[in-house]
């Protein structure tokens, strides 16, 4: 085992600190009185939590593809279920913009929230001990168990603090994520049956006969595809992103979308090379549509929540793409558009909120022409939408740039039929701000960004340019393990580098219609 | 004879008689509710006790065993938490009490016996004593004029006996072929026998009675209606009690007829998933709480029959863990109604309404009792339900576990309302509830037990299956 675990750098089990610091953060938050008091204790945990994943960064050994900052401990031995925890470049990122974003949804619903604020920062760290429990376990029980945690947090978000529309919201999300993790999990008892062991490094190592990683594969696909989402499963997402208030659409934009596409890259490439590589030309089909599909869609929009919603199906349908296509630049720019994406996305959603709580409408007509009233809130907006269509010197640009290559370099179709998607991007997003800064009408007189909310949004704005302008140390940190995904893919089902033809993926798409 | 191993029963005997002493002088309800407390507090010590004792009584018909004393001290819990829960008694007439829990106590003796008896005729004996004390209970209830509960009581009756007129018709065909009464005879015979169809047709019937008793599918009408009829409070005793020990004599009768019994499994296979699918599939569209609680109770035991039909040790530990969660679960669901009951009333889905203000505990209890029911991790009906699914498919039921999980997803829905109605919704009196401090405990000792039992399933699951060793 050893051979993929190295041990842990640090002398205290960090990752574990990461997990349970919220928890018990969320189980102090009981004992507590008063709204504000509730306010100061979640900024306090979730910024103690912030700084201290910091240290997973410095202490990273970026080397080695290996899992770092192991814990291994029994936990159920009769069926060998495991209590692992370890990070390696794909995770680790994942992990560090979980900690991160959690301080700026608490800075953000500090005043949005009015009611049961204790309720809300109860929920809100629970989640957060589940976020970066999902992103760090190695166990597959483990994982499973805090992938589905995770959802009644969330529900409670969207069902108790959200807006008019927010049963419906709630139970579409739920039944969704929960409906596409059922065969989920079969497909890991199926693998605890096959192999005998829960734990995920292990489970790579196996080889699996065709037939078997056809079926993990598609119950795995279908649990991600939801969550990401893809183009056939993706409205739960704009009911749940409009109805959500927004905290909850920022980590359901920043963090939970990128589960799905963790779980591509953590399960599908590595446990069933052949069946990703069988069922390649299909996704990246489905990416292209999502890309497409989302830009149009998005292009149609009157609230700007939903705008952002869809424009979010598109963006992921480059994650997926990036994953898809199967070579090193298309993973490594899918890993960084996720991370692009949390920041970007997650910014944009906190814009709207401030918005909606000086308008009360997210309606682009009700909120036209706000430019002249709020000069600061403009300069945020104007660089998260730039952002968001991937302006060169934006750290979107870099992502979505590193993903075309990747598609180029697979199959030139896929590439050419990708470009209208970032076109596409950014004429929604444009229009969108045109819209908001220079609109016709007027609106009331609103009062600009206050100190808090600048404070939200400055360090937003700092990884916008920090990963545009010098994206090295990020994608530094995911090289190896990208390396090491490859290879194991390679070993398992042959990369068809460049060999996807058009041919090919009309037989794939006729074999399956 | 050792008294030691009878000790259990002999005391929950006792505890029913102590109870008939007191209804014949005068009634006095904080007098009898105190008693009872205490002394099912007692029986849950003195069963702990008693857990490691071995050995065999009554010309063999009757074993004492690690299953057996494991069952005996999961029912002598759940007796003290249906006591405990239903404190207050609301559903019920004063002048009843003592007659209550005497026959409360009669029926947990019966269920007693149930789990040690190893011998057909002697399981029919017992099962009958546990029955026949709760088909009394029933109808106890001073609400709308007596209709309800009255048909709950009948229905109960009448399909109970017709449940046992089957088992019993079954275990004659048993003898027929096998020739003896006996389990372990049985379980020599049985399983070169089970090629024959009047065997496998006298050992399905046989299983009748505990089709029955957990409600499982063609033998489930009984269940809602009975649920919705009787009080609160006896509805969290027979929604939990009799379930646990037809669990045991499931698994018991089932171990007899062999790994070889494809067809048996067949059919139990079938029956888990009519039931699983029904049970969900009805709950969906209850508004009473009871009913709803009594549906999602058909599912249970589909999910908990998976592990039976499994056949390994794993399936049973499964089984046997998750009837025990099920067992917190409900009643976490149960000790809300009771306590939003104001006289006794059923308890409908819009009363639910603004729990979260009215009793902050109350609608947490209610909301980890649903989505532990639900199978949500980290609680026991996730991890439960994980060891099942995980037995089922190591023996090939690979439809027969997809049919379970997406249950699960259609499940959800029932349960995630519930936890709506609690929580994200206002009601028009926002007036606190009242609850006790001793409910409270309750509340709060249940939810950290469906956690703790859900996060650290280990000991509880070694011990589970180093039960089931002796009776596989």
């Amino acid at each position: 085992m050893e051979h993929f675990l190295s041990g842990n750098q640090l002398g205290y089990p960090i990752l574990s600190i990461l997990t349970f610091v919220p928890l018990i953060g969320a189980l102090i938050m009981l004992v507590l009185r008063g709204d504000t008091v509730s306010r100061w204790w979640a900024l306090l945990v979730t910024l103690t939590n912030a700084g201290l994943s910091l240290s997973l960064y410095a202490n990273f050994d970026t080397s080695t593809f290996k899992y770092q900052f192991i814990e291994h401990h029994s936990w159920i031995p009769s069926l060998n279920i495991n209590y692992t925890l370890g990070v390696d470049g794909i995770s680790l990122l994942l992990v560090l913009l979980s900690t991160m974003i959690m301080p700026l949804c608490v800075l953000c619903s500090w005043t949005y929230i009015q009611k049961r604020v204790k309720e809300f920062m109860f929920s809100m760290l629970i989640m957060e001990a589940a976020m970066v429990g999902v992103f760090s376990a190695l166990d597959f029980v483990l994982f499973y168990i805090f992938w589905e945690a995770m959802l009644i947090p969330m529900y409670l978000l969207i069902a108790i603090w959200g807006g008019p529309n927010k049963t419906y919201a709630s139970f579409k999300f739920f039944l969704y994520t929960l409906a596409g993790s059922a065969l989920l999990l079969v497909a890991i008892i199926a693998l605890y049956l096959k192999t005998g062991t829960f734990s995920i490094p292990m489970l790579m190592e196996h080889s699996y006969p065709f037939a078997f990683q056809f079926w993990v594969f598609l119950a795995f696909a279908l649990a991600f595809a939801i969550k990401v989402p893809m183009f056939p499963f993706h409205t739960w997402l704009p009911a749940a992103h409009v109805e959500a208030p927004t905290a909850g659409s920022v980590i359901l934009a920043s963090v939970l979308l990128k589960m799905g596409g963790y779980g591509f890259l953590r399960f599908c490439l590595p446990i069933t090379p052949m069946a990703s590589v069988h069922f390649m030309p299909l996704l990246l089909g489905i990416s292209l549509a999502s890309i497409i599909y989302g830009g149009y869609v998005a292009l149609g929009q009157n609230d700007m929540k939903k705008l952002i919603a869809y424009s979010s199906v598109g963006h992921m349908g480059f994650v997926t793409l990036g994953i898809f296509v199967l070579n090193s630049q298309g993973i490594e720019g899918a890993i960084l558009q996720m991370i692009n994406h949390g920041i970007t996305t997650g910014a944009l959603f906190i814009c709207v909120g401030t918005l909606y709580e000086r308008t009360h409408s997210r309606m682009i007509a009700d909120n036209s022409g706000i430019g002249k009233l709020m000069p600061i809130y403009i300069t945020f907006f104007g660089v998260f939408s730039l952002s968001s269509l991937a302006f060169p010197g934006t750290n979107s640009f870099v992502g979505e740039f590193l993903v075309l290559i990747g598609a180029f370099l697979q199959n030139k179709v896929v590439g050419f039929v990708a470009i209208p998607g970032a076109i596409l991007a950014a004429a929604y997003m444009l229009r969108l701000l045109q819209k908001i800064v220079w609109g016709e009408r007027g609106p009331a007189p609103v009062f600009d960004l206050n100190a808090r909310e600048i404070i939200t949004l400055l360090p937003l704005m700092i990884l916008v340019f920090w990963v545009g302008f010098v994206p090295g140390p990020f994608l530094e940190v995911t090289h190896a393990s990208v390396a090491r995904l490859l290879e194991q893919v390679q070993a398992g089902g042959g990369v068809p580098l460049g060999g996807l033809t058009l041919s090919r993926i009309w037989h794939m798409l006729c074999s399956l219609c | 004879m050792n008294f030691t191993l009878f000790l259990p029963e002999l005391y929950f005997l006792i505890l029913a008689l102590v109870f008939f002493l007191l209804s014949l002088g005068r009634e006095s309800a904080g007098r009898d509710q105190g008693i009872a407390l205490f002394l099912s507090a007692v029986g849950v010590c003195l069963v702990a006790l008693v857990l490691n004792e071995r050995g065999e009584m009554f010309y063999h018909a009757y074993r004492v065993d690690l299953f057996s004393q494991i069952f005996k001290l999961v029912i002598s819990i759940g007796f003290f938490l249906v006591v405990y829960l239903s404190r207050g008694l609301k559903g019920l007439d004063e002048r009843l009490y003592s007659e209550y829990y005497m026959f409360l106590a009669l029926s947990t003796t019966g269920l007693m016996l149930l789990v040690s008896s190893v011998e057909l005729l002697t399981i029919f004996v017992a099962l009958e004593l546990s029955s026949y004390s709760l088909y009394i209970v029933i109808p106890f209830r001073n609400q709308s004029g007596g209709r309800v509960q009255l048909e709950a009581a009948i229905k109960y009756v009448l399909l109970g006996a017709a449940a046992t007129g089957v088992m019993l018709f079954g275990m004659s065909y048993v003898f027929g072929v096998a020739h003896t009464t006996y389990i372990a005879e049985l379980a020599r015979k049985m399983p070169d026998l089970m090629g024959q169809p009047i065997a496998i047709g006298g050992f399905v019937l046989m299983l009748a009675a505990f089709f029955f008793k957990l409600g499982l599918f063609p033998f489930h009408f009984w269940l809602p209606d009975v649920y919705e009829g009787t009080s609160n409070e006896t509805a969290a005793f027979v929604a939990t009690m009799p379930k646990l020990a037809a669990v045991a004599l499931l698994l018991r009768l089932v171990a007899l007829a062999g790994a070889g019994a494809t067809d048996l499994i067949q059919i139990l296979a079938v029956i888990a998933a009519l039931s699983m699918t029904y049970g969900n599939l009805a709950a969906l569209v209850q508004s009473d709480i009871k009913r709803l609680l009594g549906y999602s109770s058909i599912a249970h035991g589909g999910y908990v029959l998976l592990g039976v039909l499994s056949l390994n040790d794993v399936g049973y530990a499964a089984a046997i863990y998750h009837i025990s969660g099920y067992l917190l679960m409900s009643l976490a669901c149960f000790l809300v109604v009771c306590k939003l009951s104001r006289a006794g009333e059923n308890v409908t889905l819009d009363n639910l309404k603004g729990l979260y203000k009215r009793s902050p505990l109350m609608a947490f209890t209610l909301g980890i009792g649903a989505f532990a029911l639900a199978g949500i991790p980290p609680f026991v009906g996730f991890t439960g339900k994980f060891f099942l699914l995980s037995a089922a498919l190591k023996q090939g039921h690979l439809a027969l576990v997809i049919i379970a999980v997406l249950n699960t997803a259609i499940s959800i829905y029932y349960y995630l309302n519930m936890v709506r109605m609690a929580y994200a919704t206002e009601a028009e009196d926002m007036s606190a509830l009242p609850v006790d401090m001793a409910s409270k405990v309750l509340g709060f000792a249940l939810i950290v037990a469906i956690i703790l039992m859900g996060v650290l399933p280990y000991t509880f699951v070694d011990m589970a299956r180093t039960a089931i060793a002796g009776v596989l």
